[in-house]
């Protein structure tokens, strides 16, 4: 479903992504891993067009996004729930949601529903609606920026590092709602640093270091063999 | 006494309306990083245009809502031929577009309309007694309309749908493009909403003093200043500012006469970069 | 990559035997109620090279800002060369011989290779006489010169810096820093953003250029760190998680879970 193909990326002079091929099927939960500074969330600006691209396609449900600016992505199907989270700190809880709710050719009724599966998932998010969003705590604001993208109905969620700066107890929480995503049929690529939770949560893993995919494997046969876990992202 | 009084309501008709002039500055400023240096100019256009309107139609109201609209019109064009793709380039290079744009107007003005004052009549007649004053009865309505036209404003960004649009790409014009908001039009329609109003305020301004190819660079000038002291892409902040600068010289005027009472805007808009950067009505940062 | 030791250096528990030219007393910084320092004490002898890792947040780059006068610590102490330099502003800790590269580079871009060399080292001996001997100019060119030679530059002398290439760019930072004659040279993750080979040449420029010098590297780039630090200190959370050779960091639990279970 979305597919990438040796792309490159530059900041500026600095070449980042040396040539990722990355695949994503439908309904997949894949993990992407890695050290800090290889060029996960980098990655996930290129499907996002936020960086500038210089080589390489990038391909979903059978289009290539090269053309496609990044403001008719969530069209197509595409959320990206970005690491720094960005919520919307003056708009409330509720005017966030509605920057997802309020696009074109949803039925109220549709728009209803889906603010109250949302509310049901997170119901301090409904308890916090007429809050400014730079006053929710920081797993309230992880919460939120997962919940504006599932208003988006999408097909594919880029998931950059849930769970950073997280309690344990909300990293539990990231974890169920990465599951109960997936028996919704949303894919989810996801970026992270926590091993334990990718490896459990995913169906197939990517590791990368400085700019390329080194391994790739099922996340089940990483579970029994960590080998390769421990030369990408261990000491 | 009387004097303060009379000053007062000078300063809070001229604040209502530099509110508006200056809310249209402000908003472009805060979601596209514009300095727009042609915003006067599009005043003063608006103010011919509704001259003009006003000399074929007879109807004040029919001039205010042309000219808010062929100006509205005029910035989109603006926009989306020489702003547009400036996107993303260095500030000053913007600047220099709409300064550049700003003398175009100019020109254009002085070539259409001819170096001679228009006049647009007002459209509430009649004067009341203020102590030795007879105040006009338009110069309160033009207060009283202003109002009404920014409190709509204020109402449509807080609960319009598109006002959230524009205050979620004036905070984070990367996130709001990520979630499906079509941030190039929006940028389109602030920067329409900005001329409108500038235009409608230079149609509403007319009847104070004439219309003139530099009636706008007054307004520039304290749009500016107020926009700065407001705080850069505060609304509320500008339209407060706007009142209490214009109170100011206002009784400034008192004292001087009212060419030499610009300078106390001066004086607060250098105390304000000294001792309050990011503007007097914006809360402190942490 | 575990190769060569530069000679005469201190090795791992030498610390005793001259005083460290770098340490830190129960160093603190506050940012509001978080702590991104917290009491982390550490010593560095002269002509040492240390890797200081972490994960993210662990507060490499406070440690650095405040090693270098861009930030001011809460609380503790720094000590260079026996003097306290915390809370010093950056240009009177950079007399003090402390240099540093930085991630986003510092270079001028409009200015030629050498230019950027020449002029660090000018800052160094810099004085308000109008009037520059020729000769002291000409020994500011010869020393510009062999710092480019270091970094592997020179063929580039005449080249503007804006138009190298990222790695080059890193390298020209480097060199700006060395020429700033300092004794304590602090690289702020000198190779993030470079491709492998980048890698292996700025690694090697490290090697050459650690002669007489004390290094403190940040990095995330495991084989950087562990192939040329002496010792590393590893941070997590603000404070110093566990010290040691690469052997040691390597074969430490702690660390590993520290790592792997972020």
């Amino acid at each position: 479903m979305l597919t990438l193909r040796d792309v490159h990326a530059h900041y500026g002079k600095s070449h980042v992504l040396h040539g990722v091929s990355i695949e994503i099927r439908a309904g997949e939960v894949v993990g992407l891993l890695g050290r800090n500074g290889v060029g996960k969330t980098t990655t996930l600006k290129a499907v996002m067009g936020l960086v500038r691209r210089t080589g390489g396609q990038i391909v979903f449900d059978g289009q290539d996004l090269a053309a496609v600016p990044t403001h008719q992505l969530a069209a197509l199907g595409i959320a990206w729930v970005p690491e720094e989270r960005r919520i919307f700190r003056l708009l409330t809880v509720l005017e966030n949601l509605r920057t997802g709710l309020d696009r074109p050719g949803l039925a109220p009724a549709r728009r209803e529903e889906l603010l109250e599966r949302v509310f049901a998932r997170f119901p301090i998010l409904r308890e916090r609606r007429h809050q400014a969003g730079g006053t929710l705590s920081g797993g309230e604001q992880q919460m939120l920026a997962i919940a504006r993208a599932m208003v988006l109905e999408p097909k594919i969620i880029l998931l950059d590092e849930p769970t950073e700066g997280l309690m344990p107890r909300m990293v539990s929480q990231i974890r169920e709602i990465v599951h109960a995503l997936h028996r919704d049929g949303v894919a989810i690529l996801l970026v992270e640093q926590n091993v334990p939770l990718t490896l459990e949560a995913a169906d197939r893993v990517y590791i990368m270091e400085k700019g390329v995919v080194r391994h790739h494997g099922q996340a089940a046969d990483l579970r029994a063999n960590p080998a390769a876990i421990h030369e990408y992202l261990g000491v | 006494m009387d004097q303060l009084i009379v000053q007062t309501l000078h300063g809070l008709v001229t604040g209502m309306v530099l509110a508006m002039v200056a809310s249209g500055l402000t908003l472009i400023f805060g979601i596209m990083d514009v300095v727009n240096f042609a915003h006067g100019d599009l005043m003063m256009l608006g103010a011919f245009t509704g001259a003009t309107v006003l000399g074929v139609t007879g109807s004040f109201w029919l001039a205010l809502l042309a000219a808010a609209i062929a100006i509205a019109v005029l910035g989109v064009l603006l926009q989306i031929t020489t702003l547009r793709p400036l996107i993303g380039r260095d500030p000053l290079t913007t600047i220099l577009a709409t300064f550049g744009i700003s003398l175009v107007i100019q020109k254009y003005a002085l070539w259409q309309w001819g170096p001679s004052v228009r006049r647009i009549t007002e459209p509430v007649p009649g004067h009341f007694t203020l102590f030795h004053l007879e105040y006009p009865w338009y110069r309160v309505a033009t207060a009283l309309l202003a109002g009404v036209i920014i409190a709509a404003l204020w109402l449509f960004l807080k609960y319009g749908k598109y006002g959230i649009w524009i205050r979620a790409t004036t905070q984070d014009r990367v996130m709001a493009q990520a979630m499906g908001i079509p941030v190039p039009l929006v940028h389109t329609a602030v920067f329409a909403i900005g001329s409108a109003m500038a235009a409608a305020s230079g149609v509403l301004f007319g009847p104070f003093a004439g219309v003139t190819q530099t009636m706008g660079f007054d307004f520039t000038l304290r749009a500016f200043i107020v926009v700065v002291v407001g705080g850069m892409g505060n609304l509320g902040g500008s339209i407060l500012a706007s009142i209490f600068v214009s109170l100011v010289e206002a009784y400034a005027a008192i004292v001087v006469s009212p060419a030499q009472a610009v300078i106390v805007s001066f004086v607060v808009l250098v105390l304000t970069m000294l001792f309050r950067p990011t503007g007097l009505f914006v809360p402190t940062p942490k | 990559m575990t190769g060569e030791r530069i000679p005469g250096a201190a090795a791992a528990g030498d610390g005793g035997m001259a005083a460290p030219l770098l340490r830190t007393e129960a160093l603190t910084v506050h940012f509001g109620g978080l702590a991104a320092l917290n009491r982390v004490s550490f010593a560095v002898p002269t002509g040492q090279i240390r890797g200081i890792i972490g994960p993210n947040g662990a507060g490499k780059s406070t440690l650095f800002n405040c090693l270098t006068g861009v930030l001011r610590p809460t609380g503790g102490r720094i000590l260079f060369q026996g003097e306290d330099i915390a809370g010093l502003p950056p240009h009177v800790i950079s007399r003090k011989a402390i240099a540093r590269s930085y991630q986003i580079t510092n270079i001028l871009p409009g200015a030629t290779v050498l230019e950027n060399v020449r002029i660090a080292a000018q800052s160094r001996h810099h004085n308000w006489s109008m009037l520059r001997h020729h000769r002291s100019y000409g020994d500011i060119i010869a020393s510009a010169r062999a710092i480019l030679a270091d970094v592997g530059l020179s063929g580039k002398e005449d080249e503007l810096a804006a138009n190298l290439s990222h790695g080059e760019q890193r390298n020209l930072e480097i060199g700006i820093a060395l020429a700033t004659e300092p004794r304590l040279l602090c690289l702020d993750e000198p190779t993030a953003g470079m491709s492998v080979t980048e890698t292996h040449v700025t690694v090697e420029l490290i090697r050459r250029i650690a002669r007489g010098l004390t290094i403190l590297i940040v990095e995330h780039d495991m084989e950087v760190v562990m192939g040329l630090a002496h010792i590393v200190t590893v941070l997590n959370y603000g404070e110093v998680l566990a010290e040691g050779t690469p052997a040691e960091i390597q074969a430490n639990p702690k660390v590993q879970e520290v790592y792997l279970k972020t």
